[in-house]
């Protein structure tokens, strides 16, 4: 079975109107670039995105706000963003904001084949509102569900044509937790291999989460905070 | 009366050799520069490192290589990567031994308010309801008083919570407080500060007992 794809216009095909879709990436690291832009380009609509952020401006998740394809946000951190805000005030878009370890874990169980997890994150907080409450050994804590996405977009540095995947340092991020858990994994790489040429014992995404892998091109991996020290 | 460099100083002489140590943005990442002499601390960044070493030198900067407050910065020897899940997993799993973090308000009974101003934009919690839900030792680095002037050491707080009965100790630009069963327990004053003026700007239940002492760096 072929998994390469040629480029993110191809790869995401069957892409629809009010998808959910999970995107990796922590700020502006490790964000699926071209995925975003095909996304843009082939304008679907009313689509939900998991992603821990909402980009910025113009860039990142920032360019589907922009166009008012996103229905609904589920993220952790969504700030530097002003249409964001605007949006998010005049009541255009819904936005769940989650504590950022359930998001991660509720990504995990989903690859696991897991239904819920239990966290305390959020316990007597307004994130407990609705949900059960259970005590294990003296501590409370919440159920939350494994999140059911159609399509995951992720960021790997390598990659070969059997899907398997390594990324590169804090790119890492949510990428291989989003990799496992969608219905249909998408994978952008900088460096599309051939199998074999990537040790096993290095690998961080099994190719079986991965169900289309293509050669991403014209990365800007913009930098959100340049700080700098003196020589 | 306490400069923000400052209180990150006060609290960087609680670090103890060996320890993991995960530091919020503002106050709290200053901690980070006044390490004392012989104490080696792991820095533990949520987006997925332990490790974490100081900004990179210009021109070095690797956007694949960030903190959990976005900034370029760099690793050091030994240092690793890791997934989010594995993140949190090891700050649930209280792997992590200090959590340091600012807040708005925090309660007499350990509860924290830091994430969300109802009215006003909520930009959301990011990692701070996981932190301060699982850590066995909270260190909150704040000022005493928000900008009115009102204390943020308080009987209940009035914002919505980040989590529950979990601050140990407040590190403000007036004192060193510990959280017992009764209340916020004065340890150390700030220097030229005194024990009135504390208990002025703390509207939440204060205990003293005995000759408070001057903090000391």
């Amino acid at each position: 079975m072929n998994k390469v794809y040629k480029n993110a216009n191809e790869a995401l095909f069957d892409i629809r109107d009010e998808s959910v879709i999970m995107l990796g990436g922590f700020g502006l690291c490790g964000i699926p670039e071209n995925c975003i832009a095909a996304l843009v380009q082939l304008n679907v609509q009313k689509i939900t995105c998991i992603s821990n952020n909402a980009g910025v401006d113009d860039f990142g998740i920032g360019l589907l706000l922009k166009k008012k394809q996103v229905k609904k946000m589920i993220a952790s951190y969504v700030g530097e963003n002003a249409e964001f805000e605007r949006q998010l005030l005049s009541g255009e878009m819904e936005v769940d904001l989650i504590p950022q370890g359930t998001l991660a874990t509720r990504c995990m169980a989903s690859g696991y084949g897991m239904p819920v997890i239990y966290t305390p994150a959020g316990v007597g907080t307004e994130v407990a509102e609705g949900k059960e409450v259970r005590n294990f050994n003296g501590k409370d804590y919440l159920m939350e569900y494994a999140f059911n996405a159609d399509f995951a977009l992720v960021k790997a540095w390598k990659g070969d044509h059997l899907g398997n995947l390594i990324y590169k340092e804090t790119a890492r991020n949510f990428n291989p937790l989003m990799a496992m858990a969608g219905k249909i994994t998408i994978a952008e790489v900088e460096e599309l291999v051939q199998p074999g040429e990537l040790n096993p014992d290095y690998i961080h995404t099994p190719g079986i989460y991965v169900h289309r892998i293509f050669q991403g091109t014209n990365y800007e991996k913009r930098i959100e905070q340049r700080t700098v020290r003196e020589k | 009366m306490l400069s923000k460099e400052q209180i990150a100083q006060r609290i960087a002489k609680e670090l103890k050799d060996g320890y993991y140590v995960n530091l919020g943005i503002g106050i709290p990442t200053l901690v980070a520069n006044y390490i004392p002499e012989g104490i080696n601390v792991t820095l533990q960044s949520e987006n997925g490192l332990l490790g974490m070493g100081p900004f990179p030198i210009a021109g070095e900067e690797d956007a694949d290589l960030i903190n959990a407050g976005k900034q370029t910065i760099t690793t050091l020897a030994g240092s690793v990567f890791f997934d989010s899940a594995m993140s949190f997993g090891m700050i649930r799993a209280g792997k992590v031994d200090l959590t340091v973090l600012g807040a708005m308000e925090v309660s007499e009974n350990g509860d924290i308010a830091s994430w969300k101003i109802p009215g006003k934009l909520v930009k959301g919690m990011g990692g701070a309801m996981d932190l301060v839900a699982s850590a066995q030792n909270i260190i909150v680095a704040m000022m005493h008083t928000n900008k009115k002037g009102e204390s943020k050491l308080l009987q209940k707080c009035s914002l919505p919570l980040t989590g529950v009965h979990c601050v140990k100790r407040i590190v403000t630009d007036l004192a060193f407080l510990e959280i017992n069963q009764n209340g916020f327990k004065l340890l150390e004053r700030a220097p030229g500060v005194t024990v009135e003026e504390i208990q002025d700007k703390t509207e939440g239940e204060l205990i003293i007992e005995g000759e408070v002492p001057e903090m000391c760096f």
